[in-house]
């Protein structure tokens, strides 16, 4: 018998109802049960982060928290940067600095940064800031400079007065 | 040769750092990679696989799994009726080891598929998996080159004796006796690497279904050669090639891992038809680590003979690369030792040259061609063979270099083995990249470093890279399927809209922006306005996929050949309308104009809609369709590089950090300054890790020590430095374009320049590594005089 739980759930604002195998992940749940598949997984064991979304509000492993535990709360995934077709500035910012190649890795690090940039204004963002958040996931392609380009330069636009 | 800003567009589109067409649909979310696909009553697929690395199977027994809750089929070697994957060189000297799709009666590594559960969720076909028994009587295993080739070893194919898959004397100049006599010095080292994993981000992947209507296969693979994965499907179930579509929807990264074909979409393949249902696997990362395909572990064992001014007489090597348990389908395991052995001199001038090349099967996992296949390993032992003959003759090391660099006059220039290598700047990046190195402070930086307690050391790598092999080279190999051509089809459509369909199959590497630049340049149109297709076997006749920094240059000069048909197509259309002679036209901004007549000109688009609307008020050689098919078979063409690392070694831990990181490269004509230097940093940075971070690991017994990310280290951002990138020009006259193959080059030359950047850091020890990764533990024995 599959343990089924029925949760509610915000993603990107849309409200979502669904029952829910207890073991299932996040991820699985986001990507296979409501479609959102820009949330890719990497290897399932908390390393790369390729899934990381935001979970109220905080960054997390998705292949590491079950979808039941995402009960009453707000989830933001890739497909919830943009405003509509319009990219985010950090979106823009990824294109504009080659911060992706195969883009397999990207959602991970975007919501990464989205996060970061969220709850940090107040800092330098030196690229060894930078740096070290970026080391919480994994890229095969870019060698990351890309992307601590990326981040760095969105993180200092939005300081502008 | 010309140092350029790679920025400045002199040349229409080619040039101009034309910002990506990938970008937007990756950014938003909306790519569509294998996983995220889904069908109506989708099924599961799991593997059970070999706990031994060495072992008959007794008996399988599937009855619990196939009462499981959801399980939908479940498939051994025999119900599937032994099918195989058979990669074959056609040499004497090559002994074929047949793949079989499910292990049947003997595993030969930890890791081997043995059954395939089928469920209709991804969890219950792993819960059922399971409870599949299987009878194991394990047997002794091999997991080095060293065990493999000891007297007595067990073998793991009865008819490889000593597990020598390919042993082969590649070249031998018996003068080479009497030269070593002679010399004034002679060096001899052993030099190893170990076994690595791709790691591509997304791991491999498959979707297969059958579809009544096209009477036909078809199958989503995460893959980087879709035809390839068509032919070996086809050849490993006995089907016609055509009754198989194979679709590479966006890939999360290959590396050369998926330029192979995996046992593992076969049996898919195989459930899909038996089932007539949709199945799906997803590879998982633990899978990924173990039991998909390694590369890379090679051991040298190297003499070399040098007079007293640094000039190398002779070089002598002896290559084993440690293959796993059989030949990937379809390069073989020859295609480490074979590249070895042909290229070994690379940019050095070596007169007399003995190479023989091994492929020794082990218990572990097979090996496939990993980015830069072999080239990794021969410039770190001629890297380190310029540095030693230096210590030993007590010269500048990069004075040994220059006394051995092939020369501008001397281009083209063929080596002792036989290769030709056509124009490059060999000396000139390494003239650059030392006299950047000196105006970035790096000397004086690495002498405070150390005068503070730290131990600091610069490297470098002077290396050429044979990219865009076609058959003419290829076919030196005998592999009973040849790679090296590609074909592209360019079409117009009535709106003016170019659609370009190729073999090649990118996977991160930009080809949709690279390719449209190449096309909107020959015809006059905004790369916006060229659409590639790409990844689809129904899109091409046949096509060779993307490895071997082949697809820019081969698939490209493709397109450009077939663009060229079509601009003379919409040329002699013009000039029909505009009355003027077709060799007056000029194609640019949209528009087919009449040079040194702004007044005479025709939109691009008016044209293709009179081909395809009003044929009738053509001539009637212009009439119908602007299409145009070409294929493109280069011999292949060398891009060089030197790279220049420094490191700082911590005294205490013996931690090694890469500090700083310059390449000189020269990739021809730059199709995009962004993606070029895109692929330099990840390359490096992969090449860097080899020497510092990645092993897969297995105990004696041949079990896996790495099965984790947790133990298989790959870079993050706090490994790496920023790469600073210069860029140098040499077109090659055997491209279409001017470019050369630039996919692997950052890989290729980071392992030796960072190598000797960490001897460099220990010049004051007694200590010099010959081997990467170096590890931390080695360097605190190292510096703490342990043995």
């Amino acid at each position: 018998m599959k343990d089924m739980h029925a949760i509610s759930l915000r993603v990107n604002g849309q409200a979502h109802e669904l029952t829910v195998e207890a073991r299932r992940t996040l991820a699985d749940m986001l990507r296979h049960d409501l479609g959102y598949t820009g949330t890719h997984l990497g290897c399932e064991h908390g390393i790369c982060g390729a899934c990381t979304v935001l979970l109220d509000g905080a960054p997390v492993r998705a292949c590491l928290v079950f979808g039941v535990q995402a009960d009453g709360a707000e989830v933001r995934t890739v497909e919830g940067l943009a405003d509509g077709d319009q990219l985010s500035d950090l979106q823009q910012a990824f294109s504009d600095h080659h911060a992706l190649q195969c883009g397999f890795c990207t959602p991970g690090f975007l919501m990464l940064a989205e996060a970061y940039l969220a709850e940090n204004q107040e800092y330098q963002h030196t690229e060894e800031q930078i740096r070290e958040l970026v080391a919480a996931n994994l890229c095969r392609c870019t060698g990351y400079q890309g992307i601590i380009e990326a981040i760095q330069a969105t993180a200092r636009a939005r300081q502008k007065p | 040769m010309n140092a350029t800003s790679a920025t400045n567009a002199t040349n229409g589109w080619i040039g101009a750092a034309v910002p990506r067409r990938e970008d937007r649909r990756m950014l938003l979310g909306r790519g569509r990679f294998t996983g995220d696909l889904t069908r109506p009553g989708l099924l599961h697929a799991a593997f059970v696989r070999s706990p031994h690395a060495h072992a008959l199977v007794g008996g399988i027994d599937g009855t619990a799994a196939r009462q499981a809750p959801g399980v939908a089929g479940l498939f051994t070697a025999e119900s599937l009726g032994h099918p195989c994957l058979l990669a074959m060189l056609e040499r004497d000297e090559f002994v074929p080891t047949p793949m079989p799709i499910l292990a049947g009666d003997r595993v030969r590594f930890v890791g081997e598929p043995v059954v395939l559960v089928i469920a209709d969720d991804a969890y219950r076909a792993e819960d059922a998996a399971e409870l599949v028994a299987v009878d194991w009587e394990p047997r002794p295993a091999v997991a080095s080159i060293a065990a493999a080739s000891a007297a007595g070893a067990p073998r793991l194919h009865d008819e490889a004796e000593g597990n020598r898959l390919v042993d082969l004397l590649m070249f031998d100049d018996d003068r080479l006796p009497e030269i070593f006599a002679a010399a004034h010095a002679t060096v001899s080292a052993t030099f190893e690497s170990a076994r690595v994993a791709a790691l591509p981000l997304e791991g491999r992947a498959c979707l297969a279904e059958w579809d009544d209507r096209d009477d036909q296969l078809v199958m989503h693979v995460s893959t980087q050669v879709p035809h390839q994965v068509r032919s070996g499907v086809a050849q490993a179930l006995n089907l016609a090639e055509r009754s198989i579509r194979v679709i590479a929807p966006d890939v999360g990264g290959g590396f050369g891992l998926k330029c192979v074909v995996g046992r593992e979409e076969v049996a898919v393949a195989a459930a899909a038809l038996r089932l007539r249902r949709p199945v799906r696997w997803i590879e998982d990362r633990q899978e990924n680590l173990t039991a998909s395909f390694h590369g890379h572990e090679q051991r040298y064992r190297v003499k070399a003979a040098f007079d007293g001014t640094g000039r190398i007489l002779a070089l002598d090597a002896e290559i084993d690369c440690d293959t796993g348990a059989y030949s990937a389908f379809p390069f073989t395991c020859a295609v480490e030792p074979l590249m070895a052995a042909t290229e070994l001199p690379g940019v050095y001038k070596v007169p007399a040259y003995r190479a023989r090349g091994r492929a020794v099967a082990t218990n572990k996992a097979p090996a496939a061609p990993y980015r830069g296949v072999s080239r990794p390993q021969i410039v770190l032992v001629m890297e380190r063979l310029m540095e030693k003959a230096a210590a030993v003759l007590r010269l500048d090391p990069l004075q040994v270099r220059r006394a051995n660099l092939i020369s501008r006059d001397e281009f083209p220039y063929t080596g002792v083995n036989k290769i030709t290598y056509d124009e490059g700047s060999y000396r000139e990046s390494l003239d650059l990249a030392e006299g950047q190195v000196h105006a970035r402070g790096w000397p004086a930086e690495r002498a405070r470093l150390r005068t503070a307690g730290q131990r600091a050391g610069i490297g470098y790598a002077c290396f050429s890279e044979r990219t865009a092999y076609g058959t003419p080279t290829m076919s030196q190999r005998r592999m009973r399927m040849t790679p090296g051509y590609d074909t592209a089809l360019v079409r117009m459509d009535p709106t003016g809209e170019v659609i370009v369909t190729t073999g090649t199959c990118g996977h991160g590497q930009g080809h949709e922006t690279t390719f449209a630049q190449i096309v909107a340049d020959r015809l006059g149109v905004h790369p916006d306005q060229v659409k590639l297709r790409q990844g689809d076997t129904d899109l091409a006749s046949y096509g060779w996929g993307t490895w071997g920094s082949r697809s820019v240059v081969v698939g490209g000069g493709a397109a450009g050949r077939a663009a060229d048909i079509i601009a003379g197509q919409l040329k002699k259309i013009a000039a029909s309308q505009l009355e003027a002679s077709p060799a007056d036209i000029e194609l640019a901004g949209g528009l087919a104009r009449v040079r040194g007549d702004d007044a005479a000109a025709i939109g691009i688009p008016e044209l293709a809609r009179l081909v395809h609307f009003q044929a009738h008020r053509l001539a009637e050689d212009l009439r119908y369709h602007l299409e145009a098919r070409a294929t493109f078979d280069p011999p292949g063409t060398f891009s060089n590089a030197c790279h220049a690392a420094m490191v700082v070694i911590d005294p205490g831990t013996g931690a090694i950090r890469l500090h700083r990181y310059l390449v000189v490269e020269d990739c021809g004509v730059v199709i995009n300054p962004v993606v070029v230097d895109g692929q330099v940093r990840g390359g490096v940075t992969q090449g860097a890790a080899a020497a510092l971070l990645e092993r897969v690991c297995f105990d004696s017994e041949g079990q896996p020590a790495s099965a984790t990310l947790m133990d298989y280290l790959a870079p993050t951002a706090a490994e790496m430095c920023a790469v600073d990138i210069v860029h140098l020009q040499t077109p090659s006259k055997f491209s279409e374009t001017g470019a050369k193959g630039m996919g692997e080059g950052g890989t290729i030359g980071a392992p030796a320049a960072v190598l000797n950047a960490v001897n460099d850091a220990l010049c004051d020890t007694g200590v010099r590594f010959d081997h990467i990764p170096v590890l931390p533990h080695e360097v605190s024995a190292a510096l703490n005089g342990a043995p």
